[in-house]
């Protein structure tokens, strides 16, 4: 009873999840009752939980992030011209992870050294890698066909067995890895306690600016990761590429009971909130509903959701 | 630099032993090692005495300077702490009390001054929290102390904690250990809290026992208190002061601040007077009583520009 009372936050999400299922099935079985929307989950969803992990583990120290959307574009920019140039996709994927960590590193810097709140020098950040991508590209797309057949895009994002997406086998161990961050190395106790007060931290002898800025290059990095996926699995890079994994990330990691107050949140609920977020427009759709249904149903989940945290944390303000 | 005269004491008996005192600097041997050649016989007989009386002082604070602005919070400021003492520092709001814990706690870095922890020279660029707690210096602060989230396991271990041979923590072993602080120095048994429970459901009193319970359980030499009854209720202001006077018992001490006279004159062996950055007056127990204190008190006046919280 005790373990059930700490974990209900888990439980409660694992319900949620479950009874959306039961919904689809009933509603659609021909559709929910095949493996085959299954593996579609598994190609689409990982890209937008990679990025949540990197961005829970922000929001937990009570910082945010809202330019890994052209983070993704300028390092998606960064791989895909290069390996086009180079022929070598490796290379290119190392360009963009350190493209990404630059990113993060600047974030980094004038949030945590030049001390401008997180929300305000992401907003300013985004526009500005946004811009310098569509610069460099001079707006248009580029075409990544033929790194269709290289070994690296079957190691990121092929199918093992001709069926299972690597990208979710990779999802995976990224979220034991993050796991294991947050809960058992010193790192994610340093994360918790910046948190939970910055002042503490400092007296308990945390190295705050430290973790900070390396959360921070973490995300570039995740962002990287991301870009470089999406890119080899769509097999195209756009100048638009991230953008609508804005608010997706954000919903799903509060979804995931995540405190935006910082301190607070799970791994667990983070990816349970992201497979929500990506099964309820297929869930939607074809349960005969019009796709105008998909935000409006996005949104009672997101607001019912938190809400219910709310009442459960006494997070109201006085 | 550690004092010279240890150097030659320990090197007088063995070479190796210098070695085992300063594993961290080939430099530091090699100069013990010349020292001790050269002046090691000679001024064997005369250091032994001086040496043995200032490993009885724990902590030893030289000229603490610290400016912020164009405030002066220290001027000049020297104390020294001795083995299974109780020292109190008050003085009114702004007098820079919190500054003085802050440097000797390793969370601000004076501007210039020097400290000696139990007999070794500290390099002050080098020192930080961590330093200070591997030497033995913990701070207990009024409310920043504990992550109000975070379980009592993390709050116990924060910045030190046990780990597997795969560098990950060793939870298993923390929680028991939380578990058994708990019951032993906090008498926090039953009631509901475990070594899960969040800190923020604990009452004033049992946050300050688990602070102190903290120190107590890593073996701090010097905890040092910065107003620990202050928004307490009567009951636990008992108990928190129980536990300062059992700090001495172990032979470890304690420096105390707090703006309550009372809770400082029944705990404390010796009192620092500390007025506009530096220390003005000190005195033993049982020299004043607590009117005097009070009368001493308030013949200080604080300059409004000197203004720092605590």
């Amino acid at each position: 009873m005790k373990t059930f009372y700490r974990y209900r936050f888990q439980c409660g999400i694992l319900a949620l999840l479950s009874i959306l299922l039961g919904i689809f099935m009933y509603l659609s079985p021909q559709t929910f009752l095949h493996s085959r929307i299954y593996i579609a989950f598994m190609s689409t969803i990982p890209f937008a939980t990679i990025l949540a992990l990197g961005l829970t583990l922000l929001i937990v120290a009570g910082e945010l992030d809202l330019s890994f959307p052209a983070v993704m574009a300028i390092s998606g920019f960064c791989f895909s011209s290069i390996a086009q140039a180079t022929g070598s996709p490796l290379l290119g994927l190392l360009c963009a992870l350190a493209t990404g960590a630059f990113a993060g590193l600047c974030n980094g810097l004038i949030v945590v050294k030049i001390g401008v709140p997180a929300i305000i020098a992401t907003i300013g950040t985004q526009f500005f890698w946004r811009g310098t991508a569509t610069l460099l590209a001079d707006g248009l797309a580029l075409n990544l066909t033929e790194l269709r057949e290289t070994a690296l895009h079957h190691i990121l994002v092929g199918r093992l067995f001709d069926f299972f997406p690597m990208q979710a086998l990779w999802c995976l161990l990224l979220t034991v890895i993050f796991w294991m961050i947050l809960n058992r190395h010193i790192w994610g106790d340093d994360i918790r306690f910046i948190g939970d007060n910055m002042t503490t931290a400092t007296m308990m002898g945390v190295q705050t600016d430290k973790v900070r800025i390396g959360l921070f290059i973490t995300m570039g990095l995740m962002s990287a990761l991301a870009s470089v996926m999406v890119c080899m699995e769509m097999a195209n890079w756009w100048p638009t590429q991230g953008e609508g994994y804005l608010l997706l990330v954000f919903a799903a990691i509060f979804l995931g009971g995540t405190s935006v107050f910082g301190g607070q949140g799970t791994i667990f609920g983070t990816v349970i909130g992201s497979i929500i977020i990506g099964i309820l427009e297929a869930g939607i759709i074809s349960g005969g509903l019009s796709g105008y249904w998909t935000r409006l149903a996005h949104g009672l989940v997101i607001v019912i959701s938190v809400s219910v945290y709310a009442v459960a944390l006494k997070t109201k303000r006085t | 630099m550690p004092s010279i005269k240890s150097i030659i004491n320990i090197g007088n008996y063995s070479k190796h032993i210098v070695i085992l005192f300063f594993p961290e600097s080939k430099k530091l041997r090699t100069v013990a090692l010349t020292i001790f050649g050269v002046l090691g016989e000679r001024v064997f007989h005369n250091v032994h005495s001086n040496d043995s009386m200032s490993s009885n002082t724990i902590i030893r604070a030289t000229s603490l300077n610290k400016t912020f602005g164009a405030v002066q919070a220290l001027h000049d400021v020297s104390l020294s702490i001795k083995r299974s003492e109780v020292v109190a520092l008050i003085g009114d709001n702004g007098a820079g009390k919190s500054t003085i814990i802050k440097i000797l706690s390793g969370v601000l870095r004076p501007d210039s001054g020097s400290l000696e922890i139990n007999g070794e020279d500290v390099n002050l660029k080098h020192y930080s929290v961590r330093k200070a707690r591997s030497l033995g210096i913990e701070t207990v602060y009024q409310d920043h102390s504990l992550g109000e989230k975070q379980p009592l396991w993390r709050n116990v271990f924060v910045g030190r904690h046990i780990r597997n041979r795969f560098g990950f923590i060793d939870v298993a072993q923390e929680k028991e250990r939380t578990l058994k602080m708990l019951q032993k120095s906090i008498g926090l048994n039953g009631v509901g809290v475990s070594a899960d429970s969040l800190v923020g459901t604990l009452s004033g009193g049992e946050r300050q026992g688990l602070a102190i319970g903290r120190a107590m359980h890593f073996n701090s030499t010097l905890t040092i208190l910065d107003e620990p009854t202050t928004a307490l209720a009567v009951t636990e202001v008992g108990r928190v002061l129980n536990f300062i006077r059992s700090i001495p018992e172990k032979g470890n001490s304690a420096l105390f601040i707090s703006h309550n006279l009372h809770h400082v004159h029944e705990v404390a062996d010796r009192f620092l007077f500390v007025d506009r950055g530096t220390i003005v007056h000190q005195c033993l127990k049982g020299e004043m009583s607590i009117s005097e204190l009070f009368e001493t008190l308030e013949g200080f006046s604080v300059n409004p520009a000197n203004r720092d919280r605590g």
